[in-house]
C-alpha cells in the first residue's frame, strides 16, 4: 500500500496523481435526490481544472484569496482545489455565519473572488457588498431562486466550469504549468478562528504543514483509500477540512456529503463511514436520543438493554483495549454483541468504524466509555487550527478518559511555568494574516506556539489538559479555580446543556445552569409535569431541585479533590433562554464565551454573591433572521450544598 | 422584494382561468353571487376575505367539487358551466386542502408518489407486479417525485410516516402532493393557516419559488392579510358571497370597502 508521494507537496500535485493512479475510485459522494452521486477522482479532477481554468479567465491570480461559503458540498471542495492551483488560497467560512460576520474576513484578505453554495449566502456576500468593495465575483452552486438576480459580480458555477472548460481544452498546459509551480512552502488555506478570544484571526497554513500532519495522522491510524468518511461539520472548521480535504488527498480515500443537515443521521446508516469524527456534543446528543429512544421502548427490551449494558461497562472497554477479561465475561459480552451493541451500533451509523476521534471539548468519562464498551475505537485527539489539529492523539490501546493521549509523531511539547502548554511542529501555522502582533503573542523566536491552554503530562506521557490559562484563576482565599473543569463536570449530566461558574477573585464560586430543554422536558413529561416553554419550565422548583442534586453530587467530587476542593459551588440559577451563538454568548463552534457572558448578565452574577433569592432579567435576543426581540423573567437564586474536604485517598 | 416582483411580472401571460358571473346557492343560503374575476398565467393570484365569505366555495368552483347554478368558468379557451373534479385534474389544474387529505398512514414518498397517479399508464397488475415497463414508469415518476422533495427541503421525512410529521410538514407533503401532478394552475386552500411565523415563511418562499421555478399559476386562499399581501400579484375579495374588491395589494389596501369588511364598520 505504501504509495509512493514523493515530491507531491501540493494538494493540486496530490490530486493529479490520485486522477492518474486511481481515477475510477471514488473521491467524493453526494446524496441527492434521493441517490448517492459518485465523483471520481478523474471527474473530481476535471471539475477542478475547469473551476480553476474558470477563475483565472476571471482574473483570479496567484496569492489571491478565494472565499468558500457552504455546506458539505463537492463543488465546495473543488474550489478550494481550483484555487490552489493557480497559486491561491482558499478561505472556507462558517455558513451559518450571519453576514456582518463575514465581511470581516473578506476586508481582511481584500478577498475578491467568492464560490458560495446558494441564494442564502448570496444574499448574505449582497448584504456586505457596501462594505466589502474588493468583491468583484461571486460564484453560486444552486440555482435555485437565483434567476432574477441582475447584479453584474454573480455568475452560477455551471457557468464558470463552462467556461473554464472551454479554456482548458484551448490551453491545457496552461494549468500544469500553474500545479508544477506551485510549492510545499506556499500558503494553502486560511482559516478564521472562531473567536473565543476576541476578534477573529485568520490563520495561515501552508501546503507543507497541513500535508505533513495530515499524512502523520493516516499512517499512525493505517487509513487507506478503501476508507469512507462522512463530511457533515462545517467545512470552514480546520477539523472537517483535514478530515474532508487534507487526509482524503493524502490517502486517496472517499467522502460523502450527506442530503441535508437533517438527514446527516440516516445517511449516516447508508454509507457506514469507517473513519468518523464528532464533537463531544454530537456523540452526547446521541446517546441522549439513544436514551429516550430506549425509555420509551419495551419492558423486555428495556431490561435487556439494561443488563447487556451493564456487561459492557464492565468488560467492554478492557476487551476493545486487548486487556485480559474472563471466558464468562467474553462469552455475555459476545452474546451481548449480537443481541445489543450490534444493532445499536448500527441504528448509530457505526457499524464499519475503525477509529472515530472526538476533541474540541472535554468528553464526559461516562459518555466516552459508553461508546467504548459498544466496541465503537472512540479516541481523544488534541489539536487546534494553529497546529493543523494533530498534536496528541491516543493510539489504539492506549485510551484513556480523561487525557488526550501523546504526542503525534514530529510534535515536541513543552510548558511554561504557569502551566501553559507549548508546542513545535512541523504543522504550525506560518501566521495570523495580517496580524504581526498576535502572530509573535502566540509564536516565539524558537518557534513555540503558546496555546493558551493549562495541562501537564501524566505518569504515562499522555498531555491532560484543565483550562485555558487566562482562565485558571483564584479564589479570594487564593485556591485554584478552573472554571471549565467544573463546567465539564456539570454539563456530563444530561439535564445541563451549559453552564458558566464564576469565582476568579471572590470568596466563593457560584453558577449559571442553562438547562437540556430535550432531556429536562421529557423528565417532565415523564412525571406529568405541564409547563408552557423554556421559560416556565427553567423556573420550576421541582427543576432547580433536579439541577441541585447535580450540583450537589459534583461537588461531593471536588470535595474529594484536594486541590479543587474550594471551588465546590455554593449558589446557582438557571438561566431563562439557551446560550445562543446568535447571541454572542457561544462561539461558532458552540463554546460558551465566560466573559461576555459574564458583562451580559453582571446583574444576574451580582444577585449570586449578594444573596438575593430572586432577580429579574430582562435580555434581548436575537431571532435567526436577524430581528431582535426581548425576553424578561423573574429567576430563582437556589444554594447547594457543599461538602467538607476529604483527605486524600492515595499518597501523591 | 419590489425589484423581484418587477422582474416576474414581465412574464405574467394572458388570462388563462376566468370566471363570470358565477353564482352558488346551497338552498336558501347564498354562497357566491355573481362573482367575476379573472387569473392570468404564471401570476400569483389570491382569494381574501374574512370567515364565511366564500373563499373555499370559490375554490370547489373552480376545482369542480361544486357547480354554480350561474355563471361560466373559462379555461385554457374552453368554456365551462360545470367541470367534475377528474376531468378537472386531468386538465392540469391541482390543489392542496385546508384541512389536509393525506393517506396519514402511508409515507411521505407515498403521498407524494400518489400525486403522480394522473400520469402513470401501465395497469395496476403490471404495477402491482412492477413488471418491466411499471417498474420503468415507476423511476420516471420517482425522479419527478425526488425533485419536488428536494425543491420542498423534506429529504430527512421521505420513509416517515404522514400522520407522525407536524403539522406545518404536513402541509409542505400536501403542497409536495399537489405539486407532483406538474399543474399549469395550483389552487391553495389556506396554505399557511395553523402555522407558526418561521413555517408562514417557508411557505411563503416556496409559494414563490413554485411559481418562479416551475411557472405554476397559484390561486391561493388565506385570511391572514399580511402574508398575502406580500406574495401576491393581484388580489381578490369576497365578503358576503360578493366581490368587493380586486386589484393589486396596495389598490387593495387602499379599498374602503375592503378595510372595512375586515376592520367593520359602524353604522
Amino acid at each position: 500500500m505504501a504509495e509512493n508521494l514523493a515530491g507531491l507537496d501540493t494538494f493540486p500535485k496530490l490530486l493529479l496523481h490520485h486522477a492518474r493512479t486511481r481515477p475510477e475510485r471514488p473521491a467524493i459522494r453526494e446524496k441527492d435526490l434521493g441517490i448517492w452521486q459518485t465523483w471520481s477522482w478523474h471527474r473530481f479532477a476535471d471539475e477542478v481544472r475547469s473551476l480553476a481554468c474558470g477563475l483565472e479567465a476571471h482574473d483570479f491570480k496567484r496569492g489571491d484569496h478565494l472565499a468558500i461559503v457552504g455546506d458539505n458540498r463537492p463543488r465546495v471542495y473543488a474550489a478550494m482545489c481550483a484555487a490552489q492551483c493557480l497559486g491561491g488560497i482558499a478561505v472556507p467560512l462558517y455558513q451559518d455565519a450571519v453576514a456582518t460576520e463575514m465581511a470581516f474576513p473578506i476586508q481582511n484578505a481584500a478577498i475578491t473572488h467568492a464560490v458560495v453554495e446558494d441564494q442564502e449566502q448570496v444574499d448574505k456576500l449582497l448584504e456586505i457588498l457596501p462594505q466589502c468593495p474588493t468583491l468583484a465575483h461571486i460564484y453560486f452552486d444552486e440555482p435555485r431562486g437565483m434567476r432574477h438576480y441582475a447584479q453584474p459580480q454573480l455568475m452560477s458555477c455551471d457557468k464558470l466550469v463552462e467556461l473554464g472548460g472551454e479554456s482548458f481544452r484551448r490551453d491545457p498546459a496552461f494549468l500544469e504549468g500553474e500545479i508544477a509551480k506551485g510549492v510545499g512552502s506556499d500558503t494553502a488555506a486560511m482559516f478564521f478562528t472562531s473567536g473565543t478570544t476576541g476578534v477573529a484571526k485568520g490563520v495561515v497554513l501552508t501546503h507543507y504543514s497541513l500535508i505533513d500532519r495530515a499524512r502523520a495522522a493516516a499512517e499512525m491510524e493505517g487509513l487507506t483509500d478503501a476508507d469512507v468518511v462522512l463530511a457533515y461539520l462545517p467545512p470552514a472548521w480546520i477539523g472537517q477540512n483535514i478530515f474532508s480535504y487534507a487526509q482524503p488527498f493524502v490517502t486517496g480515500y472517499c467522502i460523502c456529503c450527506p442530503e441535508s443537515a437533517e438527514t446527516v443521521m440516516s445517511d449516516m446508516r447508508d454509507i457506514g463511514p469507517t473513519y468518523y469524527f464528532a464533537p463531544p456534543r454530537v456523540f452526547e446528543a446521541l446517546l441522549t436520543q439513544v436514551s429516550i429512544r430506549m425509555e420509551d421502548a419495551s419492558a423486555l427490551k428495556r431490561s435487556l438493554y439494561r443488563y447487556f449494558m451493564e456487561v459492557a461497562r464492565k468488560v467492554g472497554g478492557e476487551i476493545l483495549d486487548g486487556g485480559s477479561v474472563g471466558a464468562m465475561d467474553r462469552l455475555l459480552y459476545r452474546l451481548g454483541d449480537a443481541i445489543v451493541y450490534g444493532p445499536l451500533r448500527n441504528v448509530l451509523g457505526m457499524s464499519r468504524v475503525r477509529v472515530a476521534y472526538t476533541a474540541g471539548e472535554a468528553i464526559g468519562p461516562d459518555l466516552f466509555r459508553f461508546y467504548r464498551s459498544l466496541g465503537i475505537n472512540l479516541k481523544q485527539l488534541y489539536g487546534s487550527t494553529e497546529t493543523c489539529v494533530f498534536v496528541c492523539v491516543q493510539p489504539n490501546g492506549q485510551v484513556k478518559a480523561d487525557t488526550v493521549g501523546p504526542a503525534v509523531k514530529g510534535v515536541e511539547l513543552s510548558f511554561t511555568p504557569e502551566r501553559e502548554l507549548l508546542i513545535r511542529s512541523p504543522g504550525l501555522f506560518k501566521e495570523y494574516y495580517r496580524n504581526p502582533e498576535a502572530t509573535a503573542a502566540s509564536k516565539d523566536a524558537q518557534g513555540w506556539f503558546h496555546t493558551g491552554d493549562a495541562g501537564y503530562m501524566d505518569a504515562d506521557g499522555h498531555l491532560k489538559i484543565i483550562d485555558r490559562v487566562k482562565d485558571v484563576g483564584k479564589l479570594a482565599d487564593g485556591s485554584l479555580f478552573a472554571p471549565k473543569y467544573l463546567e465539564n463536570k456539570l454539563k456530563f449530566f444530561p439535564f445541563i446543556k451549559e453552564a458558566v461558574a464564576f469565582g476568579h477573585g471572590r470568596n466563593r464560586v457560584c453558577a449559571f445552569i442553562n438547562m437540556d430543554m430535550e432531556a429536562v422536558g421529557n423528565w417532565a413529561e415523564k412525571r406529568g409535569m405541564p409547563y408552557s416553554g423554556y421559560v416556565d419550565l427553567a423556573s420550576r422548583d421541582e427543576v432547580y431541585q433536579l439541577m441541585r442534586e447535580c450540583i450537589e453530587k459534583v461537588n461531593a467530587d471536588l470535595a474529594a479533590e484536594p486541590e479543587i476542593a474550594s471551588s465546590q459551588i455554593h449558589r446557582f440559577l438557571i438561566l431563562h433562554k439557551q446560550l445562543e451563538a446568535d447571541d454572542g454568548e457561544l462561539t461558532r463552534t458552540a463554546k460558551v464565551r465566560r466573559l461576555h457572558v459574564g458583562e451580559k448578565y453582571a446583574a444576574l452574577v451580582d444577585a449570586l454573591y449578594d444573596g438575593k433569592q430572586v432577580v429579574h432579567v430582562e435580555a434581548q435576543v436575537r431571532y435567526e433572521d436577524g430581528r431582535t426581540g426581548s425576553i424578561s423573567a423573574d429567576l430563582k437564586i437556589r444554594d447547594a450544598k457543599t461538602f467538607p474536604p476529604v483527605a486524600a485517598r492515595k499518597a501523591a | 422584494m419590489g425589484g423581484e416582483a418587477n422582474s416576474r411580472a414581465h412574464r405574467i401571460g394572458e388570462v388563462i382561468l376566468a370566471l363570470k358571473g358565477v353564482s352558488l346557492a346551497f338552498g336558501g343560503v347564498k354562497a357566491l353571487s355573481d362573482v367575476s374575476f379573472d387569473v392570468r398565467e404564471h401570476e400569483i393570484r389570491a382569494i381574501i376575505g374574512p370567515n364565511g365569505a366564500g373563499k373555499s366555495s370559490m375554490l370547489n368552483v373552480i376545482n369542480g367539487v361544486y357547480h354554480p347554478q350561474q355563471g361560466t368558468i373559462r379555461y385554457l379557451e374552453r368554456e365551462y358551466h360545470d367541470m367534475d373534479p377528474h376531468e378537472v385534474a386531468v386538465s392540469g389544474i391541482s390543489r392542496t386542502f385546508q384541512n389536509l387529505a393525506l393517506f396519514k398512514g402511508m409515507s411521505v414518498l407515498d403521498n407524494i408518489m400518489s400525486g403522480r397517479n394522473l400520469k402513470m399508464h401501465s395497469n395496476i397488475v403490471m404495477q402491482a407486479l412492477r413488471m418491466g415497463p411499471a417498474l420503468r414508469e415507476e423511476i420516471e415518476h420517482r425522479e419527478v417525485v425526488e425533485g419536488i422533495i428536494d425543491f420542498l427541503e423534506i429529504q430527512a421525512y421521505r420513509k416517515t410516516q404522514v400522520g407522525r410529521l407536524s403539522y406545518g410538514l404536513q402541509k409542505r407533503v400536501d403542497l409536495a402532493r399537489a405539486l407532483a401532478m406538474e399543474p399549469r394552475v395550483l389552487l391553495l386552500d389556506e396554505p399557511m393557516s395553523g402555522m407558526n411565523m418561521e413555517e408562514k415563511q417557508d411557505m411563503c418562499r416556496f409559494i414563490l419559488d413554485a411559481n418562479d421555478h416551475f411557472g405554476t399559476t397559484i390561486v391561493l386562499i388565506e385570511h391572514d392579510m399580511s402574508v398575502v399581501m406580500d406574495i401576491s400579484d393581484r388580489v381578490v375579495v369576497l365578503d358576503y358571497g360578493k366581490k368587493i374588491g380586486d386589484g393589486t395589494p396596495d389598490e387593495v389596501r387602499a379599498n374602503q370597502a375592503v378595510v372595512d369588511a375586515y376592520l367593520g364598520v359602524s353604522h
